[in-house]
């Protein structure tokens, strides 16, 4: 059986020109969990979401998934294992219809087109988006896309799915339906890690939280925890706010 | 998790049976066009549909490049130029029959293909393209000085008896005719046969964001440098039908910068990256290229091209993906 660490994180740093985005993160992730990545703007969230999914490189730190390091590995390499990833501001394949998209990720554990195709209708019907399968991409409203996201990535067949703000700026009662679809993802037995910049939205949902500023982990734990910790309290208000 | 089994099947077996009716029509359309010979007797019209069906079939092979995986190249005269060159030179010098040298030039544009893309793959958008005409206009001036290859002065076809084997007719153009036919629709088929593909939608991912393409597992570069490889194949397929068709090819003849657009232009006039676009745009674009040379003559050299510049803004303004696009939105325009 696999370990109970689903991805390591070791030292992490990495450098932007004169910045230091990620600065020496040290962070596991438990098989099964939903953990939420929190922090202010500019705390270096997306940046160590995207170490994780291997769109960049580090610059230095190791990063594991499960017992395998992968920190050289590219992107696309790190589907094959296992890792899926949503955009922050979407990025469906604009020519193609809502199920051409899903059988790009469908490929990836298919050879065949049949076997692709059926793969990606069954994961349209388990986000809710079956009725959309043959319209183009670039004609969903911005909530569908999230969804259309969320299902391209499910249809690897991933053991770890990276979430960047899919329920930021969704409706109360959109940010519901996706809250239900993401605890279904992960009751079906997969990791998830969720960055979000509204904490409210996150806190019920997730099961561990980890907050960063400047680059830094600034502190972790259950989510009811992190948010009464002064110091996540000063990040994110500003000291002026605590001393009024 | 629970899966509706019977209607994702379904879907599927109702894609199968989509791909057969378009396959069907794609061959009733070849079996109608092969027809042409019996009801056009005029050579210079035979003339002017063989190479229409020739543009057809490269536009198709630059389709492949430029309309599924998005890498929009304007050098494709190169590949061109090569398939003409490997194809005469293989011919007249060593006495290799047409056919071969065809697919001689067809290896060695691939291999081109492959090794320009090397760098070239890490250049996007508008250098990309930029990249792909210098380095054809590179290879314009470097056949133009290689006297192997005749330099300048080009190469002659010898005379020669009516005969398939060294695919030269003096006294009929219908042989030609069917040729073009057999590599339109062998791009066709081609094409509609990798879009239906693994390859296809990893093509399709790329053009449209690479980055997410890569974050679902395409290898990026990899397919863009196989979509380039079989792209080249057939443009110099091309090249050494056209060179045996005309018997006489010097480097401006192949190898010049118009070719290149003229393998874009109709892709983008009919609808880039989708199956009949380049067959619609050869369609339009040719006979009126070739009409218009022939009946403004000198006087009217470069009007062809104000055409072709007239008719991508119209394309560019009314309908950006082409006729084919413009045929499929007022086609659901009107179901809705």
């Amino acid at each position: 059986m696999s370990s109970p660490t689903i991805v390591t994180c070791r030292g992490v740093s990495k450098r932007f020109g004169g910045l230091l985005a990620n600065d020496g993160i040290d962070l596991t992730i438990a098989r099964g969990e939903i953990l939420g990545l929190i922090g202010p703007n500019g705390a270096g969230k997306s940046t160590l979401f995207n170490l994780i999914a291997g769109a960049f490189p580090v610059s230095s730190g190791t990063i594991m998934l499960g017992d395998r390091e992968i920190t050289a590995l590219s992107a696309q390499q790190r589907c094959k294992l296992g890792v899926a990833r949503t955009y922050q501001v979407p990025r469906s394949f604009e020519s193609m219809t809502v199920i051409e998209n899903v059988t790009v990720g469908a490929f990836v554990r298919q050879r065949r087109v049949s076997a692709a195709l059926e793969k990606a209708y069954r994961t349209l019907e388990y986000v809710g988006l079956v009725e959309h399968a043959t319209v183009a991409a670039a004609d969903l409203s911005p909530p569908l896309k999230r969804r259309l996201e969320i299902a391209r990535a499910l249809a690897t067949e991933p053991t770890l799915l990276l979430l960047d703000e899919v329920l930021t700026g969704l409706t109360p009662s959109e940010a519901r339906a996706g809250v239900e679809l993401i605890r279904t993802i992960r009751d079906s037995g997969v990791t998830i890690v969720m960055v979000e910049h509204v904490m409210e939205i996150v806190m019920p949902l997730v099961d561990r939280a980890v907050v960063l500023n400047l680059g830094k982990v600034l502190a972790e734990g259950k989510p009811k925890d992190v948010v009464r910790d002064e110091s996540v309290i000063t990040a994110y208000l500003g000291d002026r706010h605590r001393a009024a | 998790m629970h899966y509706s089994i019977s209607r994702s099947s379904r879907f599927v077996a109702e894609h199968a049976a989509q791909q057969r009716r378009q396959l069907l029509v794609a061959l009733a359309v070849f079996a109608a066009i092969a027809l042409l010979p019996w009801m056009v007797s005029d050579v210079y019209l035979m003339n002017v549909l063989v190479l229409t069906l020739l543009y057809a079939a490269l536009s198709q092979s630059w389709n492949l490049l430029g309309g599924y995986c998005g890498q929009i190249s304007l050098g494709h005269a190169l590949y061109f130029g090569v398939g003409a060159y490997a194809t005469s030179v293989t011919f007249v010098k060593f006495g290799i029959l047409p056919w071969a040298g065809m697919f001689l030039g067809g290896a060695i544009a691939s291999v081109i293909a492959l090794a320009l893309g090397y760098p070239c793959f890490r250049l996007k958008g508008h250098y990309f393209s930029i990249a792909t005409i210098v380095i054809a206009e590179i290879g314009l001036l470097l056949v133009n000085n290689w006297n192997f290859v005749g330099a300048a002065l080009g190469v002659q076809w010898p005379v020669s008896p009516d005969s398939w084997w060294t695919l030269q007719f003096a006294r009929t153009k219908i042989p030609y005719f069917y040729v073009a036919l057999a590599m339109f629709a062998a791009t066709w088929l081609v094409t509609f046969w990798i879009v239906d593909s693994k390859w296809g939608y990893a093509w399709r991912a790329v053009k449209d964001s690479p980055e997410a393409a890569e974050s679902l597992g395409v290898t990026v570069f990899h397919t863009k440098m196989a979509a380039a490889a079989i792209s080249a194949f057939f443009t110099a397929l091309g090249g050494g039908f056209f060179a045996a068709f005309v018997s006489y090819i010097d480097p401006e003849s192949v190898m010049q910068f118009q070719i290149s657009l003229l393998m874009a232009l109709p892709a983008v006039l009919g609808g880039i990256g989708s199956l009949w676009g380049p067959a619609i745009g050869a369609l339009i674009l040719i006979p009126l290229a070739e009409f218009s040379r022939s009946y403004l003559g000198g006087s009217g050299s470069g009007i062809d091209l104000a055409i072709y510049g007239g008719l991508i803004m119209i394309v560019a303004l009314i309908s950006p993906d082409g006729i084919t696009g413009l045929y499929r939105r007022l086609r659901s325009g009107a179901a809705a």
